[in-house]
């Protein structure tokens, strides 16, 4: 008996997350295959086909948005890792007892709902806004100039809401570096740069690949952003997708474009870590 | 399969989970096993769904049913559209004082196509959406909440102030014969607003809104009825005629019109041409009646308007169907009626308001008289016959027709 326990103590301690996976994971994953192969409507119901015209057609009519989907999350990836690096940097070797304070702030704008930061932008950004409006009134823009409905607010307001979660894995990993390393390699008449450039940067790599991972899949499949500030020229795959769900009930395009973004970013992913040569990295960013 | 299974509800969870629990798990071999069996439960559970169309035809029987053992619990949840209520309440007080309900009045719905996306699910599960009272336009997901029957049948017999007080264009509409399952909140009018402080010229036509003149300051709306009607009046087509040939062309002029409008809104449009972030705009009537801003102009363009309804219902699965019902009716009692009119400046669907609002000024003063004189004599509240015959109603589309309308006009909204 107590050696059957034994057998079964690895199973057992996997089984609450087992079944997590099972039932909020695997069971959506498979019915979004199953509705995603599926054709009809509310009225009439959906019948099983086991055709791929959702995939075909979703792809050749809403191409463009996954396109620009990745490419709006691929720039609000590089921007988030060009602010949070250098602010993870200070804070990790410089600062002080103050550390956790710091970070305190960095997390501070998740204690406001993400839609209603995002809602402020639209109000701060207003044409004849605070900001805009008194700019123009000085002749300092023209009358026409705006910032919403732009990419580039789009880009920006997406980089913003998710600029914490790039700022701490980069955080981690450089809290880990070991400051004698950076002595050794002084000593050993390496110049700051160079000594940044081989020994600080190699080891923080695995944390701002963290980074990219949690901020590149979410933004790339994230509306908010682009319904708040965006145009309609900013529709990103994520606005198509809630739309074909909530507004038209047409189920199954709507799971045919999730799957296809999930396909799409998962092989990303793993060609970004075969690019990076680095397998193991997030192993290495979990340790 | 009689009933597509719901993902949340529990029967079918606990299904789907029971062979896991029937024996202790000895190895891999039984967990790649149990795998298969939920793969196997999940093609059973996937291969399609019935359809539960065809529920919009009821008997009196059906009614009667529905409405036996209800009574009163004096409480009332009621979902409605911003802007359609006093910010004081004082309608929803004087329900109260007059009825002892309680109601807890909320400004949940800003879109149809949204609204119906959130509660489709729990209404075909058969579950409360923790409303009594909506209010829904007369479009698409109306007409999809009547097919899928999860609007309560109305009892007429507890209707009897709608009976004496509707108007009669608003009795036995075409999108709800005999007012099974509806009775109109207010209607208003799909126009153009402008604001005069950019715009220079007078606005008439809606040829305005293709004006590259005013590009990047252009609002569209991003319901595809609404968007698909101006595109259908600006080729010259009246909407409730229009054939799917027509709809394409009405996208292919749409379409022109792209790369000069600024956003397809939905309601924020309002806040848009307030702020001067759009020039000018597709607006609803009351909407910009109620801005009050001088410059904020509402016109009716001589190739036509749309005229809809925004109309009061009873999900289904409602906690508190008789407190709905009743102050649907009590909504019907001018005096009740003229203080909400006075506020939202929406069409009416009770015609002696307009007495009543112009009894209110005679007796108000200042500001306030001129306020209520500019309402009761104002077009867009209390249209007369003869504008009423210049504007055109919603298209109402079949479901095979639906989809094809809905793949011509909605790519436009999303930018393709």
């Amino acid at each position: 008996m107590g050696r059957l326990r034994g057998r079964l103590a690895p199973y057992l301690m996997i089984l609450p997350a087992g079944l997590w996976l099972a039932v909020f994971f695997a069971v959506p994953l498979i019915m979004m295959v199953s509705l995603s192969l599926q054709e009809g409507n509310l009225i009439d119901g959906f019948r099983q086909t086991f055709h791929w015209q959702n995939y075909t057609e979703g792809l050749s009519t809403y191409g463009d948005k996954f396109v620009r989907s990745l490419w709006y999350g691929l720039l609000a990836t590089v921007v988030c890792i060009a602010i949070a690096y250098p602010v993870s940097y200070w804070i990790a070797f410089y600062g002080g007892h103050r550390k956790s304070f710091y970070l305190f702030l960095v997390l501070l704008p998740f204690f406001v709902s993400f839609i209603l930061r995002t809602v402020s932008w639209k109000f701060v950004l207003a044409d004849n806004g605070i900001v805009l409006g008194t700019l123009k009134n000085w002749g300092l823009l023209p009358q026409d100039f705006h910032v919403l409905q732009t990419s580039f607010a789009v880009i920006a307001g997406l980089s913003y809401n998710f600029l914490p979660f790039m700022v701490l894995p980069i955080y981690v990993a450089l809290e880990r570096v070991d400051p004698r390393l950076i002595e050794a390699a002084q000593d050993l008449y390496a110049g700051r740069a160079q000594a940044f450039l081989r020994v600080v940067l190699p080891l923080s790599l695995p944390g701002v690949f963290a980074g990219v991972i949690m901020t590149f899949v979410p933004v790339s499949a994230d509306y908010v952003n682009a319904a708040i500030l965006g145009g309609p020229q900013h529709t990103m795959i994520g606005n198509v997708i809630q739309t074909e769900y909530f507004n038209h009930n047409n189920y199954p395009t709507a799971s045919a474009l999730s799957f296809t973004l999930m396909a799409i970013l998962l092989v990303g992913i793993f060609l970004y870590a075969r690019l990076l040569g680095t397998r193991d990295v997030l192993e290495a960013a979990a340790r | 399969m009689s009933r597509r299974p719901n993902p949340g509800d529990p029967a079918f969870l606990r299904g789907l989970t029971r062979p896991r629990l029937r024996g202790p798990v000895t190895g891999r071999r039984d967990v790649l096993r149990l795998l298969g069996a939920t793969g196997a439960g999940l093609a059973l559970a996937a291969c399609g769904v019935e359809g539960q169309g065809g529920k919009q035809n009821v008997t009196q029987s059906d009614v009667q049913k529905y409405w036996e053992g209800k009574t009163k619990n004096g409480v009332l949840n009621w979902a409605n559209w911003p802007g359609y209520m006093e910010e004081d309440r004082a309608t929803l007080k004087a329900f109260t004082k007059a009825t002892g309900i309680k109601v807890n009045y909320q400004e949940v719905i800003q879109e149809n196509a949204e609204w119906f996306g959130k509660i489709e699910a729990p209404l075909r599960a058969g579950q409360s959406i923790d409303f009594d009272l909506m209010v829904m336009t007369n479009g698409l997901q109306l007409e999809k909440l009547r097919q899928l029957g999860y609007l309560a049948p109305l009892d007429h017999s507890k209707l009897p102030n709608f009976a004496e007080n509707a108007g009669e264009s608003f009795k036995n509409p075409s999108y709800d014969p005999g007012n099974t399952f509806t009775v109109p909140f207010m209607a208003g009018i799909t126009g153009i607003a402008y604001n005069t402080k950019y715009v220079k010229e007078e606005i008439t036509s809606i040829a305005s809104l293709w004006d590259p003149k005013y590009k990047g300051k252009i609002g569209m709306m991003a319901d595809s009825q609404e968007l698909g009607n101006f595109g259908m009046f600006a080729i010259g087509v009246d909407p409730e005629k229009s054939t799917p040939d027509d709809w394409r062309k009405a996208a292919a002029k749409l379409r022109e019109q792209k790369d000069l409008v600024r956003k397809y809104y939905n309601q924020d449009y309002a806040d848009a041409i307030a702020k001067g972030d759009v020039w000018i705009t597709m607006a609803w009537s009351g909407d910009v009646y109620s801005l009050g801003l001088e410059d904020v102009r509402f016109v009716v363009p001589e190739e036509g308007g749309t005229l809809w309804t925004d109309n009061m219902c009873i999900p289904k699965t409602a906690a508190n169907p008789v407190d709905a019902i009743m102050l649907m009716d009590w909504l019907y009692d001018p005096r009740a009626n003229a203080g909400l009119t006075e506020y939202i400046n929406y069409i009416t669907p009770v015609p002696a308001v307009q007495e009543i609002v112009k009894q209110d000024a005679a007796k108000a003063k200042g500001e306030k008289k001129a306020d209520l004189e500019r309402l009761a004599s104002s077009p867009l509240v209390f249209p007369t016959e003869r504008d009423l015959a210049k504007l055109r109603r919603y298209r109402v589309l079949t479901t095979a027709e639906e989809s094809e309308y809905q793949k011509i006009f909605t790519p436009i909204a999303q930018g393709a």
